[in-house]
């Protein structure tokens, strides 16, 4: 009777295979996924949990430490009364969002006459601007240093602005590039035999299909910036002009003493603004406008 | 309104590569030419240079009597409808076809009544909301007519319109655009590789090869009078049959046939082209006479063709479809002497 049994749930469509199917799709997709989602969302949870311990919990090593038992909002409180984060959040901001705005508008020309117009030398800088972004910053920042201080920015938000688009530029044409290259060219040609001129394409065709490719480099952009740390520690020195990472990172730490909630809530915080953009943003990347464009 | 002339214009993509070399060729105002070859014949460069949209590297292209070489494409006056039909996806159907009107300043209200008045020819009425991919092939191909005719241009340019289209719709856009090229009385440049929209649609027709142009005539007239091989071989269907001849004085022989021809051609390797169409099935009227050993049958149903072989030349010959033919079966079949052509082998070209 039993063997029966075995047989009929072998059985393509009854229970037993199915739950067989369901397991096999468990064991391949869902458990890596799940070991991977673990590993890197626990440095998150930490962070988070750790901003709201109140500072005996912190050190008090005879619990849980992955648990809070008593939540506190001390640590941003302080964050906010003792400390210069609000105005180091204004200046990421600032900083950010400028630097994001000059990068595209450079980015948007470069990379649409890369990828569109025929000139001599076209494939060359294009490789040009390919290598220089290659250049590490950690290279970069000496000569770089040595313009800041010619131009008397030292401590001023606008040496930030003017030296993130140095590697943003680069990175954001190159993207664009490609993202021009990938919209028919015919489209622009029957705008300009429609009576459009060349920019006037360019502003009504190119640029609102590629409008995906432009939000994508546009939060590429900003997350590099409003994350930067080296330009920023060297050109910034007086507490009011300095960004998250470096504030928090110079001014959080003394020496060897750590102030673990506050730390935690600022990198929290400092985090938040890109994970918002990202979550906003995320169906531009994937939504393929030019589809229906050509082709009967 | 407007003719068009090609003088002398040859088109370079580099140094050992000639898209379309030097092509003279004058097209009149209302009349509907077709360009037609195999791809990268030319015929697409050449109408892509008369729209602005390639560069010109020698000669000079005419919109009535002004040269347009150095003229940018939107102050040229033409329209083209490409083949992929190059819609905005991101505007609707309604801003598709007044972009080309709201470029060159067009009011509003203007605007408003002539793409209504193009939809309305065009049966797009109900469409003029939707988004290009929202509508079907035959749809969006007729929207990039309508963008087109609503600029009313001086002169159309279509580049492979149809082949896009399936076979049926294809046939009746055909006619469609035959229409409407009557009801504008505008100049139309037609850009395709098949001979039949070429031989149903032209005015005239100007066949191109390797960017060189071989002919340019009349339908009928390319069809009867093909000036060389490639043209007699390209436009017709089936092909032409082409059988190697040698010739002394008038008398012409292949591996299967020998015939008199009507005047010495002075050559002494010709090719004889003799059309699927024009084999007699009397014999005895025939000045000559062939007997094709049938190898393949092909019934159609108004047509009926024969594959054989007449002495080691392969032939191909339509006849009634009520003859009854089995494979294998020796056939004796008339020439129809006042129909054959004659190459010269060595250059290809017709000698009568």
């Amino acid at each position: 009777m039993a063997a029966v049994a075995r047989v009929k749930v072998r059985r393509p469509g009854t229970g037993r295979v199915i739950g067989d199917r369901f397991v096999g799709r468990a064991l391949r997709i869902y458990l890596p996924l799940l070991v991977m989602l673990v590993v890197t969302l626990f440095p998150f949870y930490w962070m988070a949990i750790t901003s709201f311990k109140s500072a005996s919990e912190l050190f008090d090593f005879s619990v849980s430490p992955l648990w809070v038992r008593e939540p506190t909002l001390d640590w941003y409180r302080h964050l906010f009364t003792q400390t210069n984060f609000p105005r180091w959040a204004f200046n990421t901001a600032i900083v950010a969002i400028a630097s994001t705005l000059i990068s595209l508008f450079c980015s948007i020309l470069a990379g649409y006459s890369l990828a569109r117009l025929r000139y001599r030398g076209a494939d060359t800088i294009g490789w040009g601007i390919f290598v220089t972004y290659l250049v590490p910053p950690t290279l970069l920042f000496l000569p770089l240093t040595f313009v800041i201080r010619e131009l008397h920015l030292f401590n001023n938000l606008w040496a930030l602005i003017l030296t993130y688009p140095t590697f943003l530029i680069p990175f954001c044409t190159w993207m664009l590039m490609g993202f021009f290259k990938g919209i028919p060219r015919e489209l622009e040609e029957a705008a300009l035999v429609d009576g459009a001129t060349r920019i006037q394409a360019m502003v009504r065709i190119a640029i609102p299909l590629a409008l995906p490719g432009i939000l994508a480099a546009a939060l590429f952009a900003f997350t590099l910036s409003w994350n930067e740390f080296l330009y920023a520690l060297i050109f910034m020195n007086d507490s009011l002009v300095k960004t998250i990472p470096v504030g928090v990172t110079q001014e959080l730490i003394h020496g060897d003493e750590f102030f673990w909630g506050e730390l935690m809530a600022a990198a929290l915080l400092g985090s938040v603004p890109v994970a918002v953009l990202y979550s906003f943003f995320v169906d531009y990347f994937v939504a393929g406008m030019t589809a229906g464009a050509v082709k009967g | 309104m407007a003719s068009v002339t090609y003088e002398h214009v040859t088109k370079k993509f580099s140094t050992d590569t000639t898209a379309v070399d030097d092509l003279s060729l004058e097209i009149r105002d209302t009349e509907f030419m077709v360009l037609v070859g195999p791809s990268g014949c030319g015929k697409s460069t050449a109408l892509r240079m008369l729209a602005g949209l390639e560069d010109i590297t020698a000669g000079e292209i005419k919109i009535d009597d002004q040269v347009v070489n150095e003229m940018p494409p939107r102050d040229r006056d033409v329209a083209m409808v490409f083949q992929s039909y190059a819609l905005y996806p991101h505007m609707s159907v309604f801003d598709n076809m007044g972009f080309g009107l709201k470029m060159r300043g067009s009011t509003r209200s203007e605007i408003t009544s002539r793409v209504k008045e193009a939809g309305r020819i065009l049966r797009l009425d109900q469409l003029l909301a939707r988004k290009p991919r929202q509508l079907s092939g035959g749809q969006r191909q007729r929207v990039a007519v309508g963008r087109a005719i609503v600029r009313q241009p001086r002169v159309f340019l279509l580049d492979e319109p149809l082949s896009n289209l399936d076979a049926m719709l294809r046939v009746q856009t055909r006619i469609e655009l035959q229409k409407m090229h009557q009801r504008l009385g505008t100049t139309f440049i037609y850009v395709t590789h098949d001979q039949v929209e070429a031989m149903t649609m032209g005015d005239r027709i100007a066949v191109m090869k390797d960017g060189v142009l071989q002919q340019v005539a009349p339908p009928r007239e390319i069809y009867d009078q093909p000036v060389n091989m490639y043209v007699a071989g390209f436009i017709g269907s089936p092909r032409m049959n082409f059988l190697p001849v040698t010739i002394s004085d008038h008398k012409a022989k292949a591996s299967g046939l020998e015939l008199n021809l009507p005047k010495a051609p002075g050559v002494e390797h010709g090719v004889l082209g003799i059309r699927p169409e024009h084999f007699l099935p009397n014999v005895s009227d025939a000045d000559a006479a062939i007997d094709l050993k049938v190898e393949v049958l092909e019934v159609l149903g108004s047509d009926q063709y024969l594959y054989g072989k007449v002495g080691s030349d392969d032939l191909i010959v339509r006849v009634d479809p009520q003859l009854k033919v089995d494979i294998g079966d020796r056939v004796r079949l008339g020439l129809d002497m006042q129909r054959l052509h004659l190459f010269d082998a060595g250059t290809e070209k017709a000698l009568f």
